[in-house]
Formats: C-alpha cells, sequence, structure tokens
C-alpha cells in the first residue's frame, strides 16, 4: 500500500515539474502588472485583453484605488499605476524617480435625479450650489421652477446622495463644485471623501444609483462610466459658456479640446469649450520616466512603453466609447504619444 | 510522556495562541490609534467633527458613538417583546412540542442569514412599506437600521433565555402549581426569577452583536455623519463608517478609524463588562 502512495506521489510530482517546465519555454514573453484607479477598470480590462489576445502579452490591472495605485508604483511592485487624480508638484517631488502622467480616456460625473415626468431638468451653477449646499429643500421651490419653464416639478423633499466611501468621482464632482462657487469652497471644498452639509451617503456608483432609483426626489453625482449603463434620469448642467449640456461620449470629449499642457496634468473640470460637458476629467496611467530601475529587462521596459503608445492610438480609442468612455482627443492623444517618447532606458529613448 | 501530560501542553498552548492574538489586536488598534489621539486629544471622543477634507481635516468620534449605541439600544428594544414572548413559548408553554421545534430552527434560522441579506432585505423591502404606509418620508435613518437589527438579534436573545427557561427545575414549577398557582403566575414568580440572569446574559449577547453590526446598518442608516436628533433622521455607525472609508484611508484619516476601531472595541468590552457584574449579582 504505502509503494503505491509512493509512486502515486512521485508521479504527480514528476508531471507537476515537466508542466512547469514545458510553461517557461512557451512563456518567453513578458507579462505587465498595473494596479490603481477602479474607474478606468471596464476600459483597461478590455483593451488590455484584446492586447494580450493580439499581441501575447500578458497584461494584469488591479483595481485598487488611486491610492492604491500611487503607493504601488512608489515601491515600484507595478510596472505602471494608474490615478483618477494627477499627482501635484509636492507629491510629484516625494516620488522615488521622475514620473510622467500618461491620460488614456476622458470619464464624468453625471448628475442623477429620480423625478417621474420630468425629463429635462436643466440645473445652472447657482443651482447645483444651492441644492448640494442645502439652502433649496423642495423641488418645487421658485428658483428651480424659473430655471425650468414648462416642467412641473413636485412639492417633494430634495434628497441629496452622495458617496459614503471615498472616491475619485467625489473628487472630480468637488473639484467642479469648488471652481463654480466660492461658498462651496469655503464650507466643503475638494477631496476624495468630505464633510457633507446635507443628504445621505450610499456606497459606491451602484449603491448611489440604487438609492436614487428607488427615491423619488433624490439627486445625486454618479461616475459616468456607469451611469451610462444604466436607466436613469440625468440632468444638464451649465457650462462655462452658459450653455445646458447632457453629458454624453461627445460632449465629455469636447471638455479635452482646448489648452492641455504639455504634461498634461489638468483638471478638465468647468471647461471653456461651448460644447462641453463640465465635470469632465481625464484618468491617467503613471510610470517611471526612467525604465532601468529594481533590475527590470530592457524587453519589460519595451513592452510597458509599447502597450501604452497602443493605449492612445485610435485602435484602442475607439473601443472606450463601447464601455462608456470618451476618446481622447486627437491635441491629447498626440501629447501623450510625445510623452512616451521621452521615456528612457538607461538614459536611450525607448520608442522613437 | 503519557498522554495526560501530553492533552495538558496541547491545550495551553493553543489557548495560549489565543491569548496572543487578542493580545496582539489591542496593541495594533492601539498603535494604530495613537497618531489621532495624540492630535485630537480626548476631544476625539466628544467631538461631533467629522471633516476629511485636506488641510483642514478636523475628526471626532461621537455622531459615530450616538448612532451605534441609539441604534442598538433601540433595536434592543424593539426586539424584547418578540424574544422573550418567543423564548417563554418555546422554553415553557410548548417545550418539547412540534411546533416548539418547528419555530425553534425557525429562529436559529434567523442567526444564519448573512447580515447583507438583512440589509437588502431592508433596503428594497421594508424601506418601501415604511414609505408607502406614511411611515418615513425616505426611509432611511436609526428607526429602519434599528428595526432590521432588532430582527437580527432575536435568535442571539431567544436562543439563550430558551435554554435556560427550559432549564428551571421542574420540581420547583411542581411546587408552585401544587400551591395553586396558576401558569402565568408560575411564570411571573418561579421561572423567571430562576431563569433571571440567564436571559439577561442572551440579551447582553444581542446587544453585543447589534453594536458590531455593519452591512445591514451602513446599506440603511443613511451614512451622514451627524448626531441623529430624532428616530428618523439619519446617521451613521462606528462599524459602519470603518466599512465605508477604510479603503481610501490614510494618515491621520486612517489613524482615526483605528480610533474608532478601538473605541468600539473597549464599548463592546464595557458593555460584556457591565453584563457580568449584574449576571453575578442577579444569581
Amino acid at each position: 500500500m504505502k509503494s503505491i502512495i509512493t509512486v502515486l506521489v512521485l508521479a504527480v510530482l514528476f508531471s507537476a515539474c515537466q508542466n512547469s517546465a514545458k510553461k517557461k519555454t512557451a512563456n518567453e514573453k513578458v507579462s505587465l502588472t498595473a494596479a490603481g484607479a477602479t474607474f478606468p477598470l471596464p476600459y483597461y480590462n478590455l483593451v488590455f485583453k484584446n492586447y494580450t489576445e493580439s499581441k501575447g502579452t500578458l497584461v494584469t490591472y488591479g483595481g485598487i484605488g488611486s491610492g492604491g495605485g500611487i503607493r504601488s508604483l512608489t515601491d515600484k511592485v507595478v510596472d505602471f499605476g494608474a490615478t483618477d487624480a494627477f499627482l501635484d508638484d509636492k507629491q510629484l517631488a516625494e516620488m522615488p524617480a521622475p514620473v510622467v502622467h500618461i491620460p488614456t480616456c476622458l470619464g464624468a460625473v453625471v448628475i442623477a435625479y429620480n423625478l417621474p415626468g420630468v425629463d429635462e431638468l436643466k440645473l445652472s451653477n447657482e443651482l447645483l450650489e444651492k441644492i448640494f449646499l442645502g439652502e433649496i429643500t423642495k423641488w418645487n421651490d421658485a428658483q428651480i421652477a424659473a430655471n425650468n419653464a414648462g416642467v412641473t416639478l413636485p412639492a417633494k423633499d430634495i434628497l441629496f446622495v452622495h458617496r459614503s466611501d471615498g472616491s475619485g468621482t467625489t473628487h472630480i464632482f468637488s473639484d467642479y463644485m469648488t471652481k463654480i462657487s466660492t461658498k462651496w469652497a469655503e464650507k466643503v471644498g475638494t477631496g476624495k471623501s468630505l464633510n457633507w452639509p446635507v443628504g445621505m451617503g450610499a456606497k459606491g456608483n451602484p449603491g448611489v444609483v440604487g438609492t436614487i432609483s428607488q427615491t423619488e426626489g433624490a439627486i445625486g453625482y454618479v461616475g459616468s462610466e456607469f451611469a451610462f449603463s444604466q436607466k436613469i434620469q440625468m440632468a444638464k448642467v451649465q457650462n462655462s459658456k452658459g450653455e445646458y449640456v447632457l453629458p454624453t461620449i461627445a460632449s465629455v470629449s469636447a471638455a479635452a479640446k482646448g489648452n492641455i499642457p504639455d504634461d498634461t496634468r489638468i483638471m478638465l473640470t468647468n471647461s471653456n469649450d461651448p460644447d462641453s460637458y463640465p465635470i469632465s476629467g481625464f484618468t491617467w496611467i503613471i510610470l517611471y520616466k526612467e525604465q532601468s530601475y529594481n533590475g527590470r529587462s530592457l524587453a519589460q521596459a519595451e513592452e510597458t512603453v509599447k502597450l501604452l503608445d497602443w493605449l492612445v492610438s485610435a485602435e484602442a480609442q475607439t473601443e472606450a466609447a463601447n464601455v462608456n468612455y470618451a476618446p481622447l482627443t486627437e491635441d491629447a492623444a498626440a501629447k501623450a504619444k510625445a510623452i512616451l517618447r521621452s521615456i528612457t532606458y538607461d538614459g536611450k529613448a525607448i520608442l522613437n | 510522556m503519557n498522554s495526560d501530560k501530553i492533552t495538558k501542553i496541547v491545550l495551553f498552548s493553543v489557548s495560549f495562541i489565543i491569548l496572543i492574538i487578542a493580545g496582539g489586536m489591542v496593541f495594533s488598534l492601539v498603535g494604530g490609534a495613537i497618531p489621532s489621539f495624540k492630535t485630537f486629544g480626548l476631544g476625539f471622543i466628544t467631538s461631533s467633527q467629522w471633516d476629511p477634507t485636506e488641510g483642514k481635516e478636523n475628526y471626532g468620534a461621537l455622531p459615530f458613538i450616538a448612532g451605534t449605541l441609539i441604534t442598538s439600544f433601540a433595536a434592543l428594544i424593539i426586539s424584547f417583546p418578540l424574544s422573550f414572548a418567543t423564548s417563554l413559548f418555546l422554553g415553557e408553554y410548548f417545550r418539547n412540542t412540534r411546533v416548539a421545534k418547528v419555530l425553534g430552527t425557525m429562529v436559529d434560522l434567523l442567526a444564519g442569514i448573512p447580515s447583507i441579506v438583512y440589509g437588502l432585505w431592508g433596503f428594497y423591502v421594508l424601506r418601501p412599506f415604511l414609505i408607502d404606509i406614511g411611515f418615513e418620508n425616505q426611509g432611511f435613518g436609526v428607526f429602519t437600521s434599528s428595526l432590521v437589527l432588532a430582527i437580527m438579534i432575536i435568535p442571539y436573545a431567544t436562543s439563550l433565555s430558551n435554554e435556560i427557561i427550559s432549564m428551571v427545575p421542574n420540581d420547583l414549577k411542581e411546587a408552585a402549581y401544587s400551591l395553586g398557582s396558576t401558569r402565568y403566575e408560575v411564570i411571573r414568580h418561579v421561572t423567571i426569577p430562576a431563569a433571571r440572569s440567564g436571559i439577561f446574559a442572551g440579551y447582553i449577547l444581542a446587544f453585543g452583536r447589534a453594536l458590531g453590526e455593519t452591512m445591514a446598518v451602513t446599506m440603511l442608516i443613511g451614512n451622514a455623519n451627524r448626531i441623529p436628533d430624532s428616530l428618523f433622521s439619519t446617521g451613521n455607525t462606528m462599524a459602519s463608517v470603518i466599512a465605508n472609508q477604510f479603503g481610501e484611508a490614510d494618515g491621520l484619516k486612517l489613524s482615526a478609524l483605528i480610533s474608532i476601531g478601538l473605541l468600539l472595541f473597549l464599548i463592546t468590552g464595557i458593555v460584556n463588562g457591565i453584563g457580568k457584574l449584574i449576571i453575578k449579582k442577579m444569581s
């Protein structure tokens, strides 16, 4: 009996060894690891899968949040990180080596509401400020009615639903509110989680949408990547040119028209373009400018940069709209490509 | 070495591991809580500010302590008539009958339902119902959470009380019957006094469970960081603020959340301590 078991164990061990040996020869190609923001996760999952299928390089992306993405890059445990908020000058200085930002697509924050029968709701900056600071508490308030002629608004209480967890969505939303309202800037400010003056919190985009669609009279902000896939009412928001714009792939993309700095580190909220939806923003991939660190091979560095170069190319960008993200403008994509060409391995440019 | 000695050593080392784990938890909680207590002092417990905005970070735990205690007490009060009646039914009136067995199994089943399922039920069934009957305006808040919590803690209170009530010696009860007592009188003057400490222990256990409940509450309480001013206002609890904000927290905020965890640990400890003291006095 004992000898049979020994033979079996040996056989299993032997075949396991052979398996792994085979795998190694077949898998000479490098595999890339990345982690960061959850906002672009569905987009990255889709395009990275396509990339693996067509080019054979395995790309693994972990959606662990922007903060986690920055930490992972700092600790040098990933090939690149991803974040919804660019690193400010102070954060950049704290990184162990120079870091570059590559914008990959645009997303937006939509204002969702639940008012049966109200198909169009126009919200001016002033109304946004007053509703979200709790100064207007009823839907049939004269100030909302004045802005929405011809719409019958019910005498319901306004219930503001915000995120209860920390989130890049909250960051973009509050960044916009801070830009359009000095009162908001003073009382609340910008951040991933805030000291909310009114309303109730729900966890994640699905939590917020769930609560809004379950509660008549609710209003809240939701990431476009999730909101666009849901049947939910969305308000038109007034942009800096005074136009009321509905969030769509095109109006979100339009936010990136105009002056993008060469390092692409810019919050696009309250964009100057007349067609733009004002609560829009880039999401970035971050990586080290000098790719030779921690004993990384040249092949590893080359694959990293090639992948990103493909990610901002037209081929990958057309996929973005399929999963409810807005593609980069030509200008932004060109700037991203220029940045990628500045990335070096041992001081020599990787792409040319 | 004889088997007796081996058993002794194994038992001793295993219980020692538990001691180390519990000690390690306290140690890391205290370690993580130090920065926030250094910054805010004891004011951390009494302040109702919760401002995570960069540059003006200011944290206080009072809204969450209040939310936790209020929801848990309310749940205890709501569940008391239900669970007490059930345990009398199971342990005294219909002891060892088929009805009691079915009902007992159902009550135990309640304890086995994951708390997220309670949360979903509260969110999609109970909350719209409360709005429909005009009881609540938007259905989120202390009352709805307490109601769901009350149902969740019923099995904890019931099982133990039921067990203790059915353990009251028959001799005692028969003596009372022989003196001409009615069934109500026997329960009132014999069963309950004899089982008092056990019943109380059941409610302490249930209360402890309510204090730490997270998922169901976070789905229903509204997660608004303020002290609830009425039963129907929104609020937040200690467990639910930790669950919600832990993901993106770092630095001082992380320390503040760990401090809340430490406080929750202390409150649960104090509740259990008081419970044990009272049980000792009763028996």
